[in-house]
């Protein structure tokens, strides 16, 4: 491929508690505030408590699931009476580091969370095709070994985008499991810290002109459908818990015929799409209120081009 | 040894779920049974299954206005109804209704209470009260039972850290504690185990009431000594998380000198008592807000004499 030039990184924002009971960001960005860590290189560094109202009382949202309100049509739309808190402050957040998709946004957006679900180390992202952030992953999966690395993309058109890293020019999240929501665990605070570590390393070496060669990078999972717990036709209630041969086994391999739930009468239901796919967000928390079990994915490696930055 | 303490047949008992709203193995085992109570039927035994705070678990929330299983203080139970006392005293005093007095002859004979915990305690068995024959016997037959997998049980019994829990009402309180699981998560393995201990307890009762003696026995347990908060600042903000060494070990020694805590840069905080305790209840997502990060407990072995019914 042919070596690519990018604008340097000047601004970067590392954002905790955009669901007010993921623990790891919310102290991480206190702890960079503690630090007062204000500049990564020549970079500058901004830290946001994205939900305060959440956080405050630790819960995922207060109106509405905030990481679900960065889409073009929301950010525009008029703020009335009615108009439900993680709106507004989505806005708030919109005019603190994007403007969304304009010249004015902040260079790198770095959203923290964590989930329930056995996903170790996750970088998120909407696109395949940011050199940045494809640089950005293999290094933080090069360097960290303490657990497993994969990137998940979530391929939407930038409009359609609905989560808060869409703010910046590029983009990502950090997805960091499994920890109970409510809780803070050393472990998994600590392979954040990490991950935030190699990330605003990583910008410090590209602006400062390093050369990033080219290559694959894999362990690249595409989203595909969501699985959906089994129902009660009358009654409404969830059947079934997912099988323990699926639970904690998030990226592992589900076959035309495995299990899939167990059902509390004892029975078995089984996987019946016909491609081999890849479960992740297994068992997370948030997703019962939507009645996601858990989302299935293509498992795919990139060729990403060699990477430095653009000399004015 | 012909002491024999003769207990009545426990022909009243009742099984406690959602008392805290997204403790899900409970809310489901409950559900369960209330829509097809036949895996719950035992001869000669009333099994009640009953969701102790359908708003809670209607919010899939902890809790609405105040902990219910912290509600079930004299005080509460005794103060005049009305609609302006929180919603979980308010059910404090209907629970005491239907299930007690606490306290009376009247009361429940059993009243099992399904909790999880985001702690590593695996199937721990809570017991109230020292002196509670029956309990420790019911507690050492589930121990044999499920052997090799174990079941530690906690003893609660502690002028301070004592609580007024939603099975304080029975004349038998027991507590099923188990993890780790997340709070508003249903993981299969959990919820198959505390089914699997709720099998044997009622076995027992159904042993029991059928006039079966149970020879003296000794229960291991760990009695509650000591809460430990987290490291705090003068604002009251959390500087250290439990550190890893100890997180995931509960019931296992912690030794003066090891490691406990761990702060946000990295330092390790080390535990400073006087001797080794066991841990347990280490990193409850609940127990934030009520400044505990562990429990201290201190091994101890209750004898407990044989029983039969009247």
């Amino acid at each position: 491929m042919e070596p690519v030039s990018l604008p340097a990184l000047s601004r970067v924002a590392i954002c905790g508690g955009t669901h007010g009971n993921e623990m790891s960001g919310v102290y991480l960005v206190r702890e960079l505030q503690r630090q007062k860590l204000e500049k990564a290189g020549s970079a500058t560094l901004t830290t946001v408590i994205s939900n305060p109202r959440a956080v405050q009382v630790c819960k995922r949202y207060t109106d509405m699931d905030l990481n679900r309100c960065f889409t073009d049509a929301i950010l525009s739309s008029p703020v009335t009476v009615a108009t439900p808190y993680e709106v507004r402050r989505a806005q708030e957040l919109n005019t603190l580091l994007g403007p969304k998709g304009k010249l004015g946004a902040v260079d790198l957006v770095c959203d923290l969370h964590n989930t329930t679900a056995n996903m170790g180390l996750s970088l998120i992202s909407y696109s395949v095709q940011d050199w940045v952030i494809m640089h950005i992953y293999r290094q933080v999966q090069r360097k960290i070994t303490s657990a497993p690395v994969r990137f998940i993309l979530l391929d939407l058109p930038l409009a359609d985008v609905y989560s808060q890293d869409s703010l910046g020019k590029h983009g990502f999240s950090i997805e960091v499991g499994p920890q109970p929501h409510g809780v803070v665990r050393a472990d998994i605070f600590n392979l954040m810290k990490e991950a935030v570590d190699q990330t605003l390393d990583w910008v410090q070496c590209f602006n400062s002109g390093s050369a990033f060669e080219g290559g694959e990078v894999d362990d690249v999972y595409t989203f595909v459908k969501s699985v959906y717990y089994p129902r009660d036709p009358e009654t409404n209630q969830i059947t079934a818990a997912i099988h323990p041969q699926v639970q904690d086994r998030d990226f592992c391999l589900l076959h035309p015929g495995d299990p899939m739930f167990l059902m509390f009468s004892g029975e078995i239901v089984k996987y019946e799409g016909e491609e081999v796919l890849h479960p992740f967000f297994v068992n997370e928390c948030a997703y019962y209120e939507k009645s996601i079990a858990f989302h299935l994915a293509r498992k795919m490696t990139v060729t990403i081009p060699p990477l430095q930055v653009k000399r004015d | 040894n012909t002491n024999v303490s003769c207990f009545h047949e426990a022909r009243r008992v009742a099984i406690f779920g959602g008392t805290h709203g997204n403790e899900m193995s409970g809310v489901t085992l409950v559900n369960l049974w209330i829509q097809n109570g036949k895996e719950i039927h035992r001869k000669g035994v009333e099994t009640k299954p009953f969701i102790t705070n359908p708003r809670a678990v209607e919010k899939c929330t902890r809790y609405v206005d105040t902990d219910l299983n912290r509600a079930f203080t004299t005080e509460n139970l005794s103060a005049p109804s009305g609609d302006d006392l929180p919603y979980e005293v308010q059910r404090a005093q209907q629970i005491n209704e239907i299930f007690g007095p606490k306290g009376s002859p009247e009361a429940y004979d059993v009243i099992f209470d399904l909790h999880n915990t985001t702690s590593n305690m695996g199937c721990t068995l809570i017991l109230e009260s020292s002196k509670d024959h029956f309990n420790l016997q019911m507690m050492h037959y589930i121990k044999k039972a499920i052997a090799p997998d174990s079941c530690p049980v906690l003893l609660t019994e502690h002028p301070l850290l004592k609580y007024s829990t939603s099975r304080s009402v029975a004349k038998h309180p027991i507590g099923l504690e188990v993890g780790p699981q997340p709070q508003g998560v249903l993981r299969s393995n959990i919820f198959e185990s505390m089914r699997v201990v709720l099998k044997h307890a009622l076995d027992f009762i159904e042993l029991f009431n059928e006039g079966l003696e149970f020879p003296p026995c000794t229960v291991d347990v760990f009695r509650v000594s000591e809460k430990m908060d987290y490291p705090r600042d003068t604002n009251g903000n959390i500087i250290a998380m439990v550190h890893p060494n100890l997180q995931d070990c509960d019931w296992e020694p912690l030794n003066p000198g090891d490691p406990m805590f761990q702060t946000f840069d990295g330092t390790t905080l080390r535990y400073e008592g006087a001797g080794t305790v066991y841990p347990t209840f280490i990193n409850e997502a609940a127990y934030y807000e009520k400044q505990q990060a562990f429990v201290t407990t201190r091994r101890e072995t209750l004898a407990a004499g044989a029983i039969k019914k009247t």
